[in-house]
């Protein structure tokens, strides 16, 4: 027989100390997911602690959610228990650094910004330039699956990280990967705990490898080039990857996030962006990259995207000096939060899709858009992701249901997946924001049975409702 | 424990009596891979087509019979082998590249198609398949997915997982899974990337999406040539960490330099300690910046010579001579045993010098040939097989020199896999509590053990004199 629930309270406040256990109401209400509220969270400062409190919240069946920065609990399904908020912010350190072998272990609650402040001092960085970067964790960032505008160059985290820590859902603290650049040994667990919202376990430790910042920050430059017609932009976007070039980042805005981006933002969103960004004509689609290297190699990627945008007739040109590079870049990382600061209900989807496809895939999105009378807006990765935000004036969640479920189809005419990666907690009630399971998720179930047997972590938040 | 001798009429009946081996003398054959292992299975068929595989799965179920599926045999570590002999699945005959999709830069394979075959199909796309081992011109994309393979160019372009985006498995119960697609980030747990590297232990692989990378304008090979292997070792260490990433950084010392010019022809010096050969890829004007900051740092770093290649003919006699070497070392040697070890690359110059002594302690010859760029060793033991107190000598040898890798915070392979070779190493570098999750997830895919049995985890509880002693200031004692 187990104890009862509170002794369970009880006990895990113990092993975190009365001054790193929250059970205050309003303490809690930063932990809260779509409205749900854990009855308590800890910060434990030590993988050991984290095992410890997974061991009991599993001899009692409670439902443990991991937090970092918790920029992006909202993402994912609304849990279906919710009992214990581990926060995993204590564990900050830097464990081990080698810059001359380029690579890196941390604990999993330091913070990306700080990280890369350090990483700085011997010119080098982390790509993990997800959104909200400046308050987000690396757990957090691995566990949200996020990508950033680096990814044309850099990948995602799936390219960099090398093994991870965690604590599985028996309460083991084990690992998988290793600390050096290229190692097969054992099963790459690591990879499934990238974009699984914690399902699988608490991460504690990530190893990377780093990269060198010389000739990127600051000194990279950006190249902002705009078009009557998205025809104009995809077909820019293909040159260019059909071309020697390599950028760092390769995007292209709808009119509507091009009007977004040329206003100034405020402060308290993003210190560094409060001047106007004059790049971005109204009514225009945009394509922005940037570039990073020696002098030579900036110039003639500067020379050539400017000669490939004119042969596919761009309206407007820009070639962004390093001084102002920052604030388009800053903009394409924020532009989620931008977005939803401009719409409380901004409804914003993901779908990964063949480059092939964007024409079709965007065109049927806006066309769904108009027809529900919900206006809309559109950023491409150009590596693969069309991410579609839908911008109700106001709630009508219905309507608002119905144009998520039409993009869900549109994209799988497509080719593509959509999920829906922001949505008011209602919409959640409606539409399965993973979409509909595919035929691995008989593997994917195996696994989360096996990694986690008794089910406390994060329930209900992901694919198919694990 | 021999196989069900109705299997095999059952066998025959399903693939035709063309595409099943069961005699001895054709057996042998398949007893080896590329590496110093040997376990002959009891029979080896080729199924053409996926229903196939499941059909012999399914058959193997019935009859409780083990399976390992198999690409060209060339690995090093004993993966495709079949341990607890049973069944090997040649997967030669799934060999058609179903699908090119330049636009999209994608290719699907069935996974018997050689590696270099792809990039050779693409490359009037300006295309091609990045992951580059030494085997390429014979191992398949299959054996690839299975053991994560590597290369040289892993070093700029990541490993086999980086350029994987899909697969179809047959489970070992006979179940067909897609995981993955050609589309990024597909929802749900990364199973790809699971699958990828698990030694053909979870799953069975029957068509595979591949990235497909344009080829770079320009091209710059290398050659610095050393007196010391210290300053070779040096010069890695100093490139790395001038945040110089080139395309390949791949050191030869004397002996095996020596190995390959006989057999190669192309131009490696003689009389020199240790060579790197460094390849520079890129947009014009990054290789020749590249170009200079890289000699620099040889010539730095005490280089007595750096040459460069001076056409595409000798260039590839270069790598000719780097892709061949292991070949080339046995025509010195009956018998190599070579090892896989990684470290962080900023301990180059101490293990190097920590092989050296070890393996004089041993008396044992040892080359080293290796993925400098990356800290991946290949330290190349020669001996003779049939001299079983000089094969005890090298393992005690290697085993020496991969406690050492790991006490730098390094791991036990970095592209050849662990298979049968060093899965009683395992344990050196994870803890009971790592390999018993590990095994969970193995047991969740391959709940009967039938899918390639005996690989990847410990078979024994320890690994006797093995100890593992953290060096001063090294990751691992953080």
């Amino acid at each position: 027989m187990s104890a009862s629930p509170a002794t369970a309270l009880t006990r895990l406040e113990a092993i975190v100390g009365a001054e790193n256990a929250i059970t205050e109401a309003e303490a809690l209400a930063p932990y809260e997911i779509d409205g749900v509220r854990p009855r308590l969270a800890v910060r434990p400062r030590t993988a050991e602690e984290i095992a410890e409190v997974v061991r009991i919240a599993a001899a009692e069946r409670l439902a443990v959610i991991p937090t970092g920065g918790r920029t992006h609990l909202g993402i994912g399904g609304s849990p279906s228990r919710y009992d214990i908020a581990v926060d995993v912010g204590r564990l900050n350190r830097v464990l081990s650094y080698d810059p001359g072998d380029l690579t890196l272990s941390v604990e999993a609650g330091i913070g990306i910004a700080a990280l890369n402040e350090t990483l700085a001092r011997d010119d080098q960085f982390l790509p993990l330039f997800v959104p909200n970067m400046l308050q987000a964790s690396v757990g957090g960032a691995l566990a949200a699956g996020l990508d950033s505008p680096l990814r044309q160059y850099y990948g995602t985290a799936r390219d960099f990280l090398l093994g991870l820590e965690f604590v599985d859902g028996t309460g083991a603290h084990v690992k998988s990967g290793s600390r050096v650049v290229k190692s097969v040994a054992g099963y790459d667990l690591h990879k499934l705990h990238l974009g699984a919202l914690g399902t699988l376990g608490i991460l504690t430790r990530a190893n990377f490898r780093t990269f060198p910042s010389r000739g990127i920050f600051p000194d990279s430059r950006g190249f902002v080039a705009s078009f009557a017609r998205l025809d104009g932009a995809l077909a820019l976007r293909r040159r260019i990857l059909e071309s020697a070039l390599t950028p760092l980042t390769l995007e292209i805005l709808s009119p509507e996030i091009g009007e977004m981006f040329a206003a100034p933002v405020s402060a308290e969103l993003e210190p560094g962006l409060t001047s106007a960004a004059p790049w971005f004509p109204r009514g225009h689609w945009t394509l922005a990259a940037a570039t990073g290297g020696n002098s030579a190699v900036m110039e003639r990627h500067v020379r050539e995207f400017a000669r490939l945008a004119d042969e596919e007739k761009a309206s407007n040109v820009f070639t962004l000096e390093p001084a102002e590079r920052p604030h388009v870049w800053g903009r394409l990382r924020e532009a989620f939060g931008l977005l939803r600061a401009s719409c409380p209900a901004a409804t914003i989807l993901k779908i990964p899709a063949l480059p092939s496809e964007f024409g079709r895939v965007i065109a049927a999105l806006a066309e769904i858009a108009v027809r529900a009378g919900i206006p809309s807006a559109t950023l491409v990765r150009g590596a693969g992701i069309v991410y579609f935000a839908l911008l109700p004036g106001a709630l009508d969640i219905e309507r608002l249901a119905t144009a998520v479920a039409e993009a869900f189809r549109a994209a799988a005419n497509c080719g593509g997946h959509a999920t829906l990666l922001w949505c008011p907690t209602e919409l959640k009630r409606r539409i399965p924001v993973w979409g509909e399971p595919r035929e691995d998720f008989v593997l994917m179930k195996k696994v989360k049975a096996t990694l986690d047997p008794p089910g406390i972590f994060s329930p209900g938040r992901f694919v198919g409702g694990l | 424990m021999p196989i069900d001798s109705r299997i095999l009429g059952e066998l025959e009946k399903l693939l035709g009596r063309d595409n099943v081996l069961a005699r001895a003398d054709e057996l042998l054959l398949y007893e080896y891979d590329g590496s110093v292992e040997v376990a002959r299975p009891d029979v080896v068929v080729f199924p053409c087509t996926r229903e196939e595989v499941v059909g012999i799965v399914r058959l193997a179920n019935q009859f409780d019979t083990p399976m390992v599926a198999r690409g060209a045999g060339t690995g090093l570590s004993g993966g495709a082998l079949a341990r607890k002999g049973g069944i090997c699945i040649g997967f030669s005959r799934m060999n058609r590249i179903l699908e090119v999709d330049a636009a999209n830069q994608r290719a699907r394979v069935q996974p018997g198609v050689v590696n270099l075959d792809i990039s050779r199909e693409v490359e009037h796309l300006g295309l091609y398949f990045a992951p580059d081992p030494s085997s390429q011109k014979a191992c398949t994309i299959g054996g690839n997915v299975a053991e994560n393979a590597g290369g040289p160019h892993t070093l700029a372009y990541g490993v086999t997982s980086n350029h994987v985006l899909g697969l179809e498995l047959v489970l070992p119960d006979g179940e067909v899974v897609r995981v993955g697609g050609a589309t990024l980030d597909t929802p749900g747990y990364d199973l790809t990337g699971l699958l990828v590297g698990s030694e053909g232990t979870l799953a069975m692989v029957t068509e595979i999406t591949v990235r497909l990378l344009r080829r770079p304008e320009a091209v710059k090979t290398l050659l610095a040539i050393y007196n010391r292997v210290d300053d070779a070792t040096q010069t890695v260490v100093e490139i790395t960490g001038r945040g110089i990433t080139p395309a390949a950084c791949e050191m030869l010392d004397g002996w095996t330099l020596r190995a390959v010019e006989a057999y190669a022809h192309a131009g490696y010096p003689l009389d020199s300690a240790a060579v790197l050969l460094i390849e520079l890829e890129g947009l014009r004007e990054a290789v020749a910046a590249q170009a200079e900051e890289v000699t620099a740092a040889c010539r730095a770093c005490g280089a007595r010579e750096v040459r460069v290649a001076r056409d595409d003919r000798e260039r590839e006699l270069l790598w000719k001579g780097r892709k061949n070497a292991f070949g080339a070392v046995g025509r010195l040697s009956p018998s190599y045993y070579v090892q896989d070890g990684v470290i962080p690359r900023t301990k180059l110059p101490q293990t190097l010098r920590h092989i050296d002594e070890v393996c004089g302690r041993y008396g044992l010859q040892v080359g080293n040939i290796f993925h400098a760029g990356d800290g991946n060793l290949h330290p190349l033991i020669a001996f003779d097989i049939r001299d079983r107190e000089q094969f005890d000598r090298v393992v005690r040898a290697a085993n020496e020199i991969m406690a050492y890798c790991i006490s730098v915070g390094g791991s036990i392979t970095g592209e050849h896999g662990v298979g049968m070779e060093k899965n009683e190493l395992m344990p050196l570098l994870f803890t009971d509590a790592d390999l018993a999750v590990m095994r969970r997830i193995h047991d969740a895919f391959n709940p009967r053990g039938l899918l390639n049995p005996a690989k990847v985890f410990p078979t024994t509880k320890s690994c006797g004199e093995l100890r593992v002693l953290a060096q001063p200031g090294s990751a691992a004692n953080s």
